[in-house]
């Protein structure tokens, strides 16, 4: 009996013993690592799709990239984990990932119920139809009973449900879960439309068979504002994500580009000098090398590189500057101080 | 040791050395211990959900669900709650595993019997399409199904009818169906009524037939009266003739009945794949009833259906019922597949629930719930099924 009992006692001792361990910070683990986990899009192109080398390339891509650059002073220790819609809060909540750069909506729900913490937003979209052109609709209103194509768990998905209940239109959804079964029902006439943020409508548009095919209707039905995410309750991770994502606009804003940064080190202007660590402060205030800013500018390049080489004018997507183009110059990208 | 040595000089057997107490001993260990381990994981993931500020509890359920489902049996809008909403889910998988089911048992029968048919091409072809349809697997199989659909057949401006009243387009298969008329309900309480009246006439010909051994043609009249009454109603009503006829309007066909491309992607997937394991089972079944029972039985005069409908059925079907429950449940089970083709079963509509509202844990919890449900029930009827075709021993 007695030896029962200790072995009884023993197990409920290991089992308490083995309870809620302490969490280390983020960024520890990553160092320990030695490497960023990343969950990326498993495929929209100029945002985050393997090319032909089986190499990521993207703007959230390239976010990712300036993390690692900034963390690890490499850009390219990531590891990227392609995750679909449905699988990306859960794969970020249960720590299968460091951070999410895969084109993510903040919404207040998710920030708060969803215990995640958004930084400031990597590019600004806005959502949109693709439709047939040979289906002669010129705009969103004449889309009454039509059938739409659509991701789930996605915000689209309750955006087009809010915009067909405003209008009191009826119409049908098509939810499948794949980016890539989703656009080829759409190509085959499965659905007379595909809603998404109309940044991957182009992407979509890009691949298709024949790109001519489709058009764009000119109603942007909601606001995405698309940022990379975090977990609740690592002060210091979130600061360092937002800050590397405000580094890459501030570097546009200073005309600091991955070509010219190493001039620019002897630049006079203070503050150029604090942001590429000439002046030493800011990587330590952050927990990280002074040499973060310079890092993510010499190998990644500042917002404007990221975004012509991805998604702009001379890209397959086409996708103009708009509301992504700095504040300086009328659009939204606008960086908080670096001091 | 020291234990031993007291025990053994008050002159009783230990409990350690009685198999009984032991046994009891034993359960109660292991009861604890699994007890403990919930309890651990339980606090343990409340602690971090709650580190982490994740929302937990079912309150959720009663929000609004705000997203829109494709296809359901029963009236609901994005106004509606996340409840309602897997209601839907709930209904859809059980709308396509329940027709998949009844199709898979009869299609997999026939094959399965083709299989052991003396006609070499025949028994060769269903060979051949059990060696296929096992092999591949109904991920691939259901894609290729909802491919072709989307693939070949034309958009509704163009489409298809193969006959009066049906169309055939990449939005579906539109049907002709009666206009709505209160003479339906009638006719269906009919049907019911019929059904019960030839199952109380079957009992009284099958002891009328022990007691005297005079045949009544149970049968012919059991067609007739489950066809004749809801007939009879049909004519009694004023034989209402109205049509429903789909009709091409904006994009789509509206009106009649719509089945969509999911639904029948999925259906054909699971029904074909499925039916070549029924196929198996139902020859394994047949096969195992030695073949001097149907050489005696043929031997006493019977014609070849009663010889399988009187001795190799009843026998056969004991070794056929518990593997053809495990398909049935694997059908059902393989039904969340539709996720992949967009058909809103219950997964999906449960992982679009996950997703908007952000509480996992939860929501895993109710698909593992109701799928484990469906399974028991699905196992409860069949066992009840299995014990009356069981081999009585007298």
């Amino acid at each position: 009996m007695k030896k029962v009992k200790w072995i009884v006692g023993a197990l409920v001792w290991t089992l308490l013993a083995a309870g809620p361990m302490a969490a280390a910070g983020t960024l520890d683990e990553v160092r320990a690592k030695g490497v960023v986990v990343v969950g990326v899009n498993p495929g929209v192109a100029g945002f985050s799709m393997p090319d032909e080398k089986g190499v990521w390339k993207g703007l959230d891509v390239d976010t990712a990239k300036a993390v690692a650059a900034a963390v690890l002073g490499d850009a390219n220790k990531v590891k990227y984990v392609a995750l679909t819609a449905v699988q990306r809060l859960p794969a970020l909540q249960s720590k299968e990932v460091d951070v999410l750069c895969r084109n993510t909506t903040i919404t207040l729900t998710r920030e708060t119920v969803n215990g995640l913490n958004f930084v400031h937003p990597n590019y600004y979209d806005g959502q949109g139809f693709l439709i047939h052109k040979k289906m002669g609709v010129k705009n969103a209103k004449q889309l009454r009973g039509a059938t739409v194509c659509t991701l789930p768990g996605t915000t689209t998905e309750m955006n087009a449900a809010d915009y067909f209940r405003k209008n009191g239109m009826p119409w049908k959804p098509v939810v499948i879960e794949s980016n890539a079964e989703l656009n080829k029902a759409f190509f085959a006439g499965r659905c007379d439309a595909l809603t998404s943020d109309a940044s991957q409508l182009a992407a979509v548009r890009s691949v298709a068979p024949n790109p001519d095919d489709y058009i764009l209707l000119p109603e942007i039905i909601s606001k995405e504002p698309l940022a990379p995410v975090v977990r609740h309750g690592d002060d210091q991770w979130y600061d360092i994500v937002n800050w590397v994502v405000m580094a890459l606009i501030e570097a546009e804003e200073l005309g600091i580009t991955s070509k010219n940064v190493d001039e620019m080190l002897k630049s006079t202007d203070p503050q150029i000098q604090r942001f590429l660590g000439v002046t030493p402060g800011l990587g330590k205030a952050l927990g990280l090398d002074e040499k973060w800013a310079f890092n993510i500018v010499k190998q990644v390049g500042n917002y404007g590189e990221v975004f012509d080489r991805n998604v702009g004018p001379k890209t397959p997507l086409k996708l103009e500057r708009g509301l992504n183009d700095l504040w300086t110059r009328g659009g939204l990208m606008y960086s908080f101080p670096f001091r | 040791m020291k234990g031993f040595q007291e025990t053994a000089s008050s002159e009783k057997t230990p409990f350690w050395l009685d198999p009984r107490k032991r046994a009891i001993l034993f359960q109660l260990m292991t009861f604890a211990v699994v007890g403990l381990l919930a309890y651990y994981l339980t606090s343990n993931t409340l602690i971090n959900l709650k580190k982490q500020s994740i929302a937990t509890g079912f309150g959720f359920l009663q929000k609004e669900s705000a997203f829109e489902i494709g296809e359901s049996l029963i009236p609901y809008s994005a106004a509606n709650t996340y409840a309602r909403a897997l209601l839907v889910g709930a209904l859809n998988t059980i709308k396509v595993a329940f027709i998949g089911v009844v199709i898979t048992i009869i299609l997999g029968t026939i094959i399965g019997v083709a299989r052991l048919s003396t006609n070499w091409l025949l028994s060769k072809l269903a060979a051949i399409y059990i060696e296929v349809m096992q092999d591949i697997p109904i991920l691939l199989q259901l894609f290729f199904w909802y491919a072709i659909f989307y693939e070949t057949l034309p958009s509704p401006r163009e489409a298809i009818s193969p006959g009066a009243g049906i169309f055939l387009s990449n939005r579906g298969v539109a049907f002709t169906v009666p206009q709505a008329h209160p003479a339906h309900l009638y006719m269906f309480l009919a049907l019911m009524s019929g059904c019960v009246i030839v199952y109380l006439i079957r009992r009284w010909a099958r002891k009328r037939q022990e007691r005297t051994g005079k045949i009544f043609p149970a049968f012919r009249v059991g067609i007739a009266i489950i066809f004749g009454l809801p007939f009879l109603t049909w004519l009694a009503f004023g034989a209402p003739l109205g049509m429903n006829v789909p009709k091409l309007g904006g994009f789509n066909f509206e009106g009649g009945l719509t089945v969509s491309p999911e639904f029948i992607a999925l259906l054909l997937g699971l029904v074909l794949y499925t039916a070549a394991f029924v196929a198996e089972v139902v020859r394994a079944g047949i096969q195992s009833v030695s073949k001097g029972q149907r050489e005696a039985a043929m031997s006493i005069g019977l014609r070849p259906v009663p010889v399988l409908n009187l001795v190799i059925l009843p026998q056969a079907l004991r070794v056929i019922v518990p593997p053809l429950t495990s398909q049935m449940l694997n059908l059902t089970k393989n039904s969340s597949l539709a996720v992949a083709i967009g058909y809103p079963d219950f997964v999906s509509v449960a992982n679009t629930t996950i997703n908007q509202t952000g509480q996992s844990i939860e929501g895993v919890a109710i698909i593992m719930t109701v799928y484990l449900f469906f399974s028991l029930s699905t196992s409860a009827f069949m066992n009840w099924y299995n014990k009356r075709v069981a081999l009585v021993e007298r």
